[in-house]
């Protein structure tokens, strides 16, 4: 495949993979989570590389489920401890984002993690590393990353899609017929951090935030229906980062700055158009709804 | 140490000193509105106008880039407000787009203005993590103004802050006009973030404005003295924070502030007297303790009794 093959192919399959977890995220009220949580990622990752030298594969998976839970267990346990939930995710993730960017400037400094790639990440240079992968052959490590990864949430929703949608709309009911409500919560965040970390390369801590929480926004102003709007997201998302892609060539410009950019332009669309929830109908509507 | 103490540096120290006790105070405003992470996402909001007003200057002028930055800053919270008030998305997630699609803007604008080669780029990067150390005497000036010019508000309107928060009915039923202090609100915590930018860079401003407040919960109770102690850890973190990151070349000054800070929101949080966990874990075994008496001492009469 072309060069710019690879990158629309990566951006898309962050686009889609955000915009499923996305949905969840916004209906569960945990759009300010995600934000902490791609932050933390950047910590586990760089510990994971200070560990094993290695800057790819299942070691930084690793890292970054172990520090988006971390993130969820300091913040619920500092909640516990009397402060309030906004704050405590204020305190959590500035300071182990921190302690990662300190850690990148003064010992993983180098040509392979630096400060500028943990935060827009170089969706540019991933055609060139290149991973060798049986039946497929060559294929780029963030794309195959990628892949596995929306596998694993694809398989995750579809086999539990019932579980997901009680626990969703109502985790009371959930927990009164059995269902491990805080186990599927602890699963949903692992899914959260790793899919933060397979679009870390491609789109940076926190451009990601842009792919998870705007196409799920914007594809709940389209629909009621959670099928609906887990499709309208992912293909939102892939659209952002389509039209992104382009918009940076033309403006010779940061290709993960202008995806998230152009998800924007997507849900500021669907704001002024939705046929249900937009502005423009709303102002065309009142006079129906007088009758 | 010789560099350390060069006048440039003192003068640094000292707006640090004030921008961290503005924010500290500003936080506790935040905080008690519920609105921590809105400082989080205003914080990012204001990087694409900072870019933009260098980009029309074509160099780095502190007080547009500071103005640039609040007008962005600005209609991230108009885009927030409309967003939550006219369509079904709730506030957490109108933040979160706010935030990152704002910020992704600002890194398309720093990206062009890099890869148009312009010599003066450097103050850009800055921006992100800060470089109080790189900031110059003039800029170290209109910091230290306007971080003054914040916290005499805070200060001088104390009784009217409290009101504002704690028991806004009352205060309309004074006349005192929610309106005008929640434009007053806005006005001084977008002034507190754009000066701070330069200094703690976009992404961790919001920390400073965060964590002095919650530590200081864990000191006392009234809101005037919550504020002074945020405002001391905010100082505190502040210039600890910056004299550690000059330490090394080319380290970004914010996260070291942040670690000051998040020091001592542990100290806070082990040794505070409110709450704090050595206070609680003492008035815990004291409970027991009483309880483990008391039961004996209804034992032993039982005993007597019998």
């Amino acid at each position: 495949m072309s060069y710019s093959g690879w990158i629309l192919l990566t951006a898309s399959l962050v686009g889609v993979s955000c915009g499923m977890i996305g949905v969840f995220l916004i209906l569960r009220r945990m759009a300010m989570m995600a934000d902490a949580i791609s932050h933390t990622v950047l910590l586990g990752i760089v510990i994971a590389y200070l560990v094993t030298r290695e800057l790819a594969g299942v070691h930084m998976l690793v890292g970054a489920v172990v520090a988006g839970l971390l993130t969820t267990l300091l913040v619920q346990w500092f909640q516990g401890r009397g402060v309030q939930q906004d704050a405590a995710i204020g305190v959590v993730f500035t300071t182990l984002f921190s302690i990662g960017v300190i850690l990148i400037a003064a010992k993983a400094g180098n040509a392979h993690l630096d400060v500028q790639h943990a935060l827009m990440g170089e969706i540019a240079f991933v055609p060139w590393e290149l991973v060798e992968v049986p039946l497929i052959g060559e294929i780029p490590q963030a794309t195959f990353t990628l892949l596995v990864v929306l596998a694993v949430i694809l398989l995750a929703v579809l086999a539990f899609y019932k579980e997901w949608k009680i626990t969703t709309f109502d985790p009371e009911l959930a927990a009164s017929i059995g269902i491990p409500v805080a186990f599927m919560h602890y699963l949903f965040m692992g899914l959260v951090s790793v899919t933060t970390v397979a679009s870390f390369d491609a789109v940076g801590a926190i451009l990601v935030v842009a792919m998870l929480i705007t196409p799920a926004a914007s594809a709940y102003l389209w629909t009621d229906r959670l099928a609906v709007m887990l499709a309208l997201s992912s293909a939102f998302g892939a659209a952002s980062a389509v039209i992104g892609y382009y918009l940076a060539v033309w403006l010779d410009t940061s290709i993960s700055g202008s995806m998230a950019f152009t998800s924007g332009l997507v849900f500021l669309f669907s704001l002024l158009c939705s046929p249900k929830h937009g502005l423009l109908a709303r102002l065309v509507r009142p006079a129906l709804r007088n009758k | 140490m010789e560099i350390l103490w060069s006048a440039n540096l003192q003068w640094v120290l000292v707006s640090m000193l004030f921008l961290g006790m503005a924010a500290g105070t500003i936080g506790c405003l935040s905080y008690w509105k519920r609105q921590s992470l809105m400082s989080d996402a205003l914080s990012h909001a204001a990087l694409p106008g900072g870019v933009v007003a260098f980009m029309l200057l074509g160099e780095k002028q502190l007080p547009a880039m500071i103005a640039g930055a609040a007008v962005s800053s600005l209609l991230g919270a108009f885009f927030i407000q409309m967003i939550r008030s006219s369509s079904r998305i709730k506030e957490d997630t109108a933040m979160g787009m706010v935030l990152s699609v704002f910020f992704g803007l600002g890194i398309m604008l720093v990206t062009m203005v890099n890869r148009t080669g312009n010599g003066n780029q450097s103050g850009l990067d800055s921006f992100i993590f800060g470089q109080a150390a790189s900031m110059v005497r003039k800029d170290v000036f209109t910091m230290l103004a306007l971080a003054a010019l914040v916290l005499l508000v805070v200060f001088l309107a104390c009784k009217e802050w409290k009101l504002f928060l704690f028991d806004p009915a009352f205060a309309a039923g004074l006349g005192l006009s929610m309106r005008l202090m929640n434009s007053v609100y806005l006005a001084v915590l977008v002034l507190v973030i754009v000066i701070g930018i330069q200094a703690v860079g976009v992404i961790l401003m919001a920390a400073l404005l965060i964590i002095p407040p919650a530590s200081a919960r864990y000191w006392t109770k009234s809101f005037r003295s919550m504020l002074a102690v945020a405002g001391l850890f905010g100082g505190g973190a502040g210039v600890s924070g910056t004299l550690f990151s000059s330490m090394g070349a080319g380290w970004p000054t914010g996260p070291f502030i942040v670690l000051a800070a998040s020091f001592l929101f542990l100290i806070s949080l082990v040794f505070g007297v409110e709450k704090g966990l050595l206070v609680r874990a003492f008035q815990l075994w004291i409970q027991r303790r009483r309880l483990a008496e008391s039961e004996t001492a209804i034992i032993g009469t039982g005993v007597k009794r019998g």
